[in-house]
């Protein structure tokens, strides 16, 4: 019952546990799905898409999918690069991303995953430019959600690991945002060294530690030379200089 | 016969053309292949003919950047947002999300004129002469005004980005950047 089975990702054979999914097999062979809103550590939840592959022909986010015996997986198609330049697009043009300014720029996932698609080109989508209030209530914290792409990433952390509940969403649709349990920051029980605070938790600049901005010169940035592949995430080689 | 290109900065802080300059002893080498048209490097104010490329830094801040921008769609065969501002707005797009506000461009030029303890404005008024071109209500993208051919993002893109971008589109091939040349900030 419980053998390992094999399927296969762009043609390469890929062994995986029974109830795995797409992804966790792939990260086990070493093979890299690319992926925002799952992290290691953290259970997935599969709202951003970004780790869309085909599997037998049919659409499904790797993360959340389970693995199938003989199944064909396509991963790195141009169809499928395509999918997922077009939903890091509408990413940031949801939001309001002012990479110049940004302190999460050269570590940010999102940016990284535009890097390493190769997002040049002239858009389609109108930039809705929100105005969402910063609350930069806390004395250590300051959380920006004109960066958030909803990853839910500070959420799960916050509950299942810091056993807290301090972020959480709010509304619904297109009003869809990050909020906190309280008024504001400072009237929550978070701390600097919660699970959901660790850089490497955001996986943009929205939960910025005061104090700790602009820390890698340009050039030294974890992305500067390198794309986003295997092995981001909290514990891993993130928000360390 | 060489291509002609023109540029201009609109609500731009001319450090992607400084950029343009980054590209040192290579600028011999474009004006082997190149004519610059309109563009403040020579200081052409009018398109003296049509141009095969265009280069558009900054985005669109008042009426007079709309206007040169729809002259310069006219006038140019493929036309590029350069850099960060083109692109998205750039820093100058603050302003269209001015926290709480429901009137973001009063409330940067109260700021910037009036409020500011750092101001100096013994009139204390916000400038409005006839001659400063209308200031529009939010800055644009060069997208949202009219159609990009091709964006080369970056805050500047750096002197090799632009190079390798103008090098491949002059030898009619795909521009092709190397991982650490495409880059949003
Ligand atoms: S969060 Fe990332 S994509 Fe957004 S502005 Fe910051 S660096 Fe750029
Ligand atoms: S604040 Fe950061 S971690 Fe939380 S949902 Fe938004 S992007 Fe994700
Ligand atoms: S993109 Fe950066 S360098 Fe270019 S005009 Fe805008 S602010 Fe200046
Ligand atoms: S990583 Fe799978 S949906 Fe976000």
């Amino acid at each position: 019952m419980n053998k390992p089975f094999k399927f296969e990702i762009d043609g390469i054979e890929i062994e995986a546990q029974r109830g795995q999914s797409i992804m966790q097999a792939a990260d086990e062979a070493g093979v890299y799905i690319p992926r925002l809103c799952d992290t290691e550590g953290l259970e997935p939840q599969g709202s951003c898409r970004v780790c869309v592959v085909k599997q037998n022909g049919r659409a499904v986010s790797a993360c959340t999918q389970p693995a199938i015996e003989g199944a064909k997986v396509e991963n790195e198609t141009e169809e499928i690069l395509g999918y997922r330049r077009d939903l890091v697009r509408m990413l940031y043009h949801e939001g309001n991303h002012l990479c110049p300014i940004c302190e999460a720029s050269g570590r940010c996932e999102l940016q990284a995953m535009g890097y390493r698609l190769g997002i040049t080109q002239a858009t389609k989508y109108p930039y809705l430019q929100p105005a969402r209030p910063v609350d930069a209530s806390h004395p250590d914290i300051v959380l920006d959600t004109n960066r958030c792409i909803l990853c839910g990433r500070c959420i799960r952390a916050s509950r299942d690991i810091d056993k807290k509940h301090v972020f959480e969403y709010v509304g619904r649709g297109i009003n869809k945002r990050v909020g906190v349990n309280g008024n504001k920051l400072a009237e929550t029980d978070v701390k600097l060294n919660d699970r959901a605070i660790d850089l490497a938790t955001c996986p943009v600049g929205c939960i910025i530690q005061k104090g700790r901005g602009f820390f890698a010169p340009i050039g030294e940035r974890q992305f500067d030379k390198k794309p986003i592949t295997l092995g981001v995430g909290p514990g891993k080689n993130r928000g360390k200089s | 016969m060489k291509k002609r290109i023109a540029t201009v900065s609109l609500a731009g802080c001319f450090g992607c053309h400084m950029s343009l300059l980054d590209i040192d002893e290579r600028l011999l080498e474009l004006l082997q292949q190149v004519e610059f048209d309109r563009s403040p490097l020579n200081d052409l104010k009018r398109f003296t003919r049509r141009c095969d490329i265009g280069l558009v830094e900054g985005g669109c801040c008042n009426e007079e950047n709309v206007h040169t921008l729809q002259e310069f769609r006219r006038n140019c065969d493929v036309l590029i947002a350069v850099g960060q501002c083109a692109v998205m707005g750039g820093l100058p797009v603050m302003r269209n999300a001015i926290m709480h506000s429901d009137d973001p461009l009063r409330e940067c030029l109260e700021t910037a004129y009036l409020d500011s303890d750092k101001v100096y404005n013994p009139s204390n008024q916000i400038p409005n002469d006839a001659a400063l071109p209308l200031l529009l209500d939010k800055v644009y993208t060069l997208a949202d005004v009219v159609k990009v051919d091709y964006q080369i993002p970056g805050c500047p893109p750096s002197g090799d980005t632009l190079w390798n971008t103008l090098e491949a589109l002059l030898a009619g091939k795909p521009v092709e950047l190397a991982y650490e040349q495409l880059r949003y900030d």
